[in-house]
């Protein structure tokens, strides 16, 4: 039987119907509220391409349960967190830095640095490659995208 | 952000193209003002798609829009932004007004699968001559307008107009909306060098911000009305056969819509994703057992005994028998080289429709007109009854499964006669990806008194067949007519060497099977054999007591002056040190060194030459590659940004692939199904990457997508044998391998 659950979702109260409380919140995000940011990479919690905030913590929404999601816990995706007129910083120095090839980990990468960049001032750049050590990336991506970690830090 | 506010770039929205040819055929209508004799009123007959023809490639609307119809797609690599500016430039039109419509049956001409590094080399190359075509047309057609010789025309963002100024007629007045109807000219001047203005500037790519404000639509994203959701349940083991099911075990499932049993074809179809997914993970099956797998512990000696079908000789100069025979230093080395699986983030995804007869099929093929083949043949329809449209998907690097989620799709869709999207999992991406087959090489020379090379020889032991279309897997295990010969790819590249011996052969055994369906992943052959080429020559050159540099030059033909500006400006880029290596090892727990590749891309093209620069931690046997140089010669540059991003990608994903891929199985199937058991480079592990881009606006563009891998394994296993004085002969480098080179030594 569907149930009702409801969710904060980048700034808006939604309510969606599943048939299963354990649903990863992936699955809510990309076809129940159809967003794009989140990815389906791996399931496992081991690529990062689904990184999304839960109250301002970078998680790996396909192995969150939605059972786990609490009511007023502020999920932000990559949606949420910056729109075209007003990038958030991490947006605009990935844009700046061209930091995307194929682009399908980029949400990861997005995420999980502006998580990091929120709590970590002035960080070096081992503190940054330590921060997205669980972030896969198969294109080689990776000098890009910490040259607009760099310059989102710097901004 | 910088080019694309004012002009609108589509005349009609992706998504409608998505939905398939309908909608575009209006664009042909579009009463824009009306040209002359250059062009007949449009039809309603289907735009054409053959090679011939500029209204194959490309189209104005009657504001001027230019659409350019691409049979190569973009893999995620930008080039799509590069034929853009292309043909932006060919034409004279603002790049923000050119759109680019790719890999879709009904509409783009087939130019041959997205691989190779061929996308511009060969497909731009073809739309700029048709650009070309149109813009010397459209100057003719102006020219009898304006009464203005042709010769003192301009184009200025697509308006022509007399040099010395005067009225102007613009492209959309000339031909808007309507046919060319012309032959492309394969003689239509294209522009001279001086004259390109965005071909060779470093130019922003059209998809990266909506990649990064999580507007892009993938493959993975992408849905259509009336949609359920599809998930396939692969045997246990390669070969085995399905003997029962019992759908009784996920009927407590909400949303289970069927399950699909095709012989050994199972397939889930829910009316939500997540439903689909626990119904083909809780699905009861009973499998036979299938060990078809040889032992991996023994693979080497399984590659070696596998039938050889027939020896294709790759060069053949002098007498390399008899020099091998004659007096000298007679020098011998066997290299391997690992299964490896292409590794896409994203695992492959694909929708089908049937309606009215005909298959809807869109997926991330790198290979459209190819897959409409293939469906066609696994389905026994005409393949006008086929549609197959290109929607971008995580990057393939190579033939992964994006088909073969796209037979999933269809065997589903036809089954249950409704749209239905397939969403591999990470275990179906890893464990039935065809995977890029084992490598073995011989080599042996024959050192004279100088330490010159007498005599070069070389034996690769590689899988029969070329590039083509790999077997489909849904077919396979359906037991529906497929693909029977494997495609591996264009695997005996670079077996042969740029170097001027008097007397060399290389031959590769032709092996009638390898252990897993093989196709291509990023520089398919041409890795593996430079790889065993470039270490080897680095190991006549050690026994030589030569820098290794100096022996390169030494055997290089003095007329490839390209080739030598490579390693003349890499020697200066990287501050290479003349001296033989290896170095005298320290004593350190760790140690350093530095070696050097070259390659030229099949040797006809793209040259690159690389320095990279290791530490070994001896107790470990942990390799760090912490600087990569690298020289790059591919002619003319389209976009520098987009030539770096690529060379970007080869360092980081081949040091990814040599020091840490290895496809690992039992007997049965596949054991390395998510990323833990087969690890990929991580951020802290990768080098810093220095490189130098030599332009030839005068020369062919040639590929960039795949050279640079190919030097890759060689200059880490240089440079650790410079460091060490231990030759790695063996990818992956693992830690374990190098600590028991290391102690072995």
């Amino acid at each position: 039987m569907a149930i009702s659950k409801s969710l904060d979702v980048n700034g808006r109260t939604v309510s969606i119907d599943i048939d299963d409380p354990d649903m990863p919140l992936l699955y809510a995000l990309r076809d129940n509220l159809a967003l794009h940011g989140p990815r389906f990479g791996c399931g496992l919690g081991q690529c990062g391409a689904c990184t999304v905030h839960v109250d301002g913590v970078a998680m790996r929404s396909c192995i969150v349960p939605l059972s786990a999601v609490a009511p007023g816990q502020k999920i932000v995706t990559l949606e949420g967190l910056g729109t075209p007129e007003k990038p958030h910083p991490v947006q605009a120095a990935f844009i700046a830095e061209q930091a995307a090839q194929c682009g399908y980990c980029i949400n990861g990468m997005v995420m999980e640095s502006a998580a990091f960049l929120a709590r970590t001032k002035g960080p070096s750049e081992a503190d940054i490659k330590a921060a997205l050590a669980n972030n896969l990336c198969r294109c080689g991506t990776h000098a890009a995208i910490l040259r607009a970690v760099k310059r989102a830090a710097a901004a | 952000m910088t080019m694309q506010d004012t002009i609108p770039r589509a005349a009609l929205s992706r998504r409608a193209l998505l939905k398939g040819t309908g909608a575009l055929v209006v664009g042909f209508h579009l009463a824009g003002p009306l040209g002359q004799a250059l062009a007949q009123a449009g039809s309603a007959a289907a735009k054409p798609v053959t090679l011939d023809q500029v209204d194959t490639f490309l189209s104005i609307d009657g504001r001027g829009l230019v659409t350019i119809y691409s049979g190569k797609v973009d893999l995620g690599t930008g080039v799509q932004s590069a034929l853009a500016q292309m043909i932006a430039d060919e034409l004279d039109v603002p790049d923000a007004r050119v759109t680019v419509i790719q890999g879709d049956t009904a509409l783009t001409p087939d130019q041959g699968p997205t691989y190779g590094s061929l996308s511009l080399q060969n497909g731009g190359v073809q739309i700029r001559q048709a650009a070309a075509t149109a813009r010397d047309a459209l100057l003719t057609e102006a020219a009898k307008r304006l009464g203005v010789a042709k010769a003192d025309l301009a184009v200025v963002d697509g308006a022509i107009g007399p040099r010395a100024g005067g009225p102007t007629v613009t492209y959309a007045e000339l031909i808007g909306g309507r046919r060319f109807d012309l032959k492309l000219d394969p003689a239509a001047p294209t522009k001279k060098p001086a004259d390109y203005k965005l071909v060779g500037r470093a130019m922003a790519r059209r998809d990266v911000p909506d990649k990064i404000l999580g507007r892009f639509t993938y493959m993975q994203d992408f849905r259509v009305p009336g949609m359920l959701h599809g998930r396939v349940v692969h045997p246990p083991a390669l070969g085995a056969r399905l003997e029962a099911v019992d759908e009784g075990s996920i009927k407590g499932i909400p949303g289970i819509v069927q399950v699909v049993r095709q012989g050994n074809f199972l397939g889930v179809v829910a009316s939500n994703e997540w439903a689909a997914i626990r119904g083909a993970r809780d699905l009861k099956t009973t499998w036979s057992k299938s060990e078809t797998l040889p032992d991996q512990a023994r693979l080497w000696e399984h590659v070696r005994a596998t039938k050889v079908v027939k020896d294709d000789v790759t060069s053949n100069v002098g007498d390399a028998a008899a020099a091998m025979r004659g007096e000298g230093r007679k020098l011998a080395a066997s290299y391997d080289f690992a299964i490896h699986t292409h590794g896409s983030i994203g695992p492959s995804c694909a929708i089908a429709e049937f309606k009215d007869g005909k298959l809807t099929s869109w997926s991330a093929s790198q290979a459209t007109h190819n897959l409409r083949k293939q469906l066609a043949q696994m389905l026994a329809m005409p393949q006008e009854a086929v549609h197959c449209l290109y929607v971008e998907g995580s990057g393939c690097y190579g033939r992964n499964g994006h088909e073969d989620a796209a037979a999933d799709a269809a065997l589903l869709a036809r089954a249950v006669g409704r749209p239905v999207r397939v969403q591999w999992s990470r275990a179906d991406e890893h464990g039935w990806d065809p995977k890029g087959p084992p490598t073995l090489i011989d080599l042996r020379a024959n050192l004279d008194s100088s330490g010159g090379v007498a005599a070069w020889e070389s034996e690769f032991f590689i899988p029969q067949g070329a590039a083509g279309n790999v077997a489909l897997v849904a077919a396979d295990l359906a037991g529906l007519p497929n693909a029977t010969a494997i495609a591996p790819g264009g695997i005996h590249q670079n077996s042969a060497i740029p170097y001027k011996f008097p007397n060399v052969r290389t031959v590769c055994h032709r092996l009638e099977t390898t252990p897993f369906k093989p196709s291509w992943i990023r520089t398919p052959g041409r890795m593996q054999n430079t790889y065993a080429n470039e270490c080897f020559l680095d190991e006549l050159a050690a026994a030589a007591g030569i820098d290794p540099l100096e022996y390169r030059l030494k055997y290089l033909d003095p007329a490839d002056t390209r080739g030598i500006e490579v390693l003349d400006r890499l020697a200066k880029l990287a501050r290479w040190e003349k001296r033989p290596s290896p170095q005298k090892a320290g004593n350190g727990a760790v140690l350093k060194g530095r070696g050097i590749t070259y390659c030229k891309y099949e040797l006809v093209r793209t040259y690159v030459g690389a320095v990279a620069e290791v530490e070994v931690e001896r107790a470990t046997g942990v390799i760090r590659v912490t600087r990569f140089y690298v020289v790059h010669d591919c002619g003319q540059i389209i976009n520098p940004d987009g030539v770096k991003a690529q060379i970007e990608g080869n360092v980081f994903q081949t040091v990814s692939r040599t020091l840490k891929e290895e496809l690992t199985f039992d007997r049965g199937m596949v054991t390395s199904l998510d990323w833990g058991s087969y690890p990929i480079l991580t951020f802290p592990e990768i080098p810093e990457l220095v490189m130098e881009l030599i332009d030839r606006p005068a020369e062919k563009p040639w590929g960039a997508g795949e050279p640079t891998a190919a030097v890759v394994p060689s200059a880490i296993s240089n440079a650790v044998f410079d460091a060490t004085g231990v030759r790695l002969r063996s990818v992956p480098y693992t830690p374990a391998k190098v600590k028991a080179a290391l102690q072995s030594a």
